[in-house]
């Protein structure tokens, strides 16, 4: 089971904020980040692997991207 | 992923060196001491320059805050990243941005001119940089407890234009109505006679520093506050490189054109009211961390479609006018009279909006 964080729309800090969250107090294995500018994808992802997760996939979508984390 | 280099730790402090060369150099070919690219101070001289304050010796339509938004708008198409969005509380933005700019005035400076300060031995700058990061740790117990200003909605391309058609607006004025020697008033645009609006570096200098900037920091993301607010929230150190190349870069520099003068007393544009540079970058910390970026961040973001930073950029350019007219900026003579109150009055009302603007989220 995978949960998705809708970042999308949500300005600096808070997808980041949003996705440390959810790796710290969550369970599931995987985590789906949505967000809608490059700076946030870049953001969620430097933040993903200073916990010591994994960016598995970032998919292009139309409103922006989709990060898919595994945890570790 | 991985394509952008300017985005990453080596990226950020490359644009830190840009920054920290360029801005003494811009002094040395005629900006202001210690200003060499300063945004708050600048966007002052450009709300100077239109009249919205008769502050006669800071008024001057500043081409390097021109080229930032420009710049940035030219990388964010180049590289298909503008994105026109506006609607997280624009009106909460404009607010943050007129108490941010009363703030950066109490002090003389922006989080860079701080840093430039520093850099040519200011020593007010460390009080200054004390205040603006104990503001943005304030800013970060609300980012905590929940503060959210809400989701953007994107919307039709052109919104994200105004502020860059603005600009260059701003460049047309200034090229109809250029500079006559010992005219306090070209067409619409005020020239200041003395003080710092009549020190500025030749118009196409000054532009093309500007787009340079610009360009780079919006790819890099560039950001003081954000190099504070995350070093505190997540221990990250990304930003926070860019901003040290800052400081070390422009030292360099000034160490090499003899601009590096050690002390507190008689620092070009400065007041040694310790208290109030750390109450004032306190204030302005505190508006930059709810609003989400530094005053060259908020450009950036504007040129690349943000509009609610463009609302941000004009609540400090009508702050500038409010801090004049009312006396609340600070002058190298010390504290403007009504500019301790503004400083007390700005942190209630950031209090106001970080305590209740919360949201639980989805």
């Amino acid at each position: 089971m995978a949960v998705t964080i809708d970042a999308r729309g949500l300005s600096c800090p808070q997808p980041v904020l949003a996705t440390l969250k959810e790796i710290k107090s969550g369970s599931d294995p995987e985590i789906v980040i949505l967000v809608d500018t490059d700076t946030s994808k870049e953001n969620v992802s430097r933040a993903v692997e200073s916990q010591g997760c994994t960016v598995k996939a970032v998919q292009s979508e139309e409103e922006g991207y989709k990060i898919l984390v595994t945890r570790e | 992923m991985g394509k952008n280099w300017l985005a990453t730790r080596w990226g950020v402090i490359g644009v830190g060196v840009l920054i920290g060369v360029m801005a003494p150099l811009l002094q040395y070919w005629g900006n202001p001491g210690n200003m060499g690219v300063c945004v708050a101070c600048f966007e002052r001289d450009i709300s100077g320059a239109l009249g919205f304050h008769r502050a006669s010796v800071v008024q001057y339509m500043r081409p390097e805050i021109i080229g930032f938004v420009l710049g940035s708008l030219m990388a964010a198409y180049l590289f298909r990243e503008y994105r026109s969005r506006v609607g997280s509380a624009p009106i909460a933005r404009f607010v943050l941005g007129v108490f941010a700019m009363i703030g950066a005035l109490v002090f003389l400076g922006c989080p860079w001119r701080a840093a430039l300060r520093l850099a040519g031995g200011d020593g007010n700058a460390i009080l200054g940089l004390a205040g603006l990061s104990f503001g943005i740790w304030v800013g970060t117990l609300f980012l905590k407890s929940g503060y959210n200003l809400g989701r953007v909605q994107k919307t039709h391309a052109s919104v994200g234009w105004l502020l860059p058609l603005t600009m260059l607006g701003f460049l047309a004025l200034m090229l109809i109505f250029p500079k006559v020697p010992g005219e306090a008033q070209s067409g619409v645009l005020f020239y200041s006679q003395t003080g710092p609006g009549s020190m500025y570096a030749p118009l196409a200098v000054s532009l093309a520093a500007g787009l340079l900037i610009g360009f780079a920091a919006q790819r890099s993301r560039f950001c003081t506050m954000g190099a504070v607010r995350d070093l505190i929230l997540f221990r990250q150190t990304h930003l926070f490189g860019g901003f040290v190349a800052l400081v070390v870069f422009a030292f360099i520099t000034n160490l090499v054109l003899g601009q590096f003068h050690p002390g507190f007393a008689d620092q070009p544009v400065a007041h040694t009211l310790h208290l109030w540079n750390f109450a004032g970058m306190t204030l302005a910390g505190l508006a930059f961390a709810l609003a989400g970026g530094c005053p060259g961040r908020q450009l950036f973001l504007a040129g690349e479609g943000d509009g609610d930073a463009a609302v941000f950029v004009m609540g400090m350019i009508v702050g500038a006018g409010v801090a004049h007219n009312f006396g609340l900026a600070s002058s190298p003579a010390g504290l403007g009279p009504y500019g301790a109150a503004a400083v007390i009055v700005g942190m209630a009302v950031c209090l106001f909006i970080g305590f209740t603007m919360r949201q639980t989220g989805r």
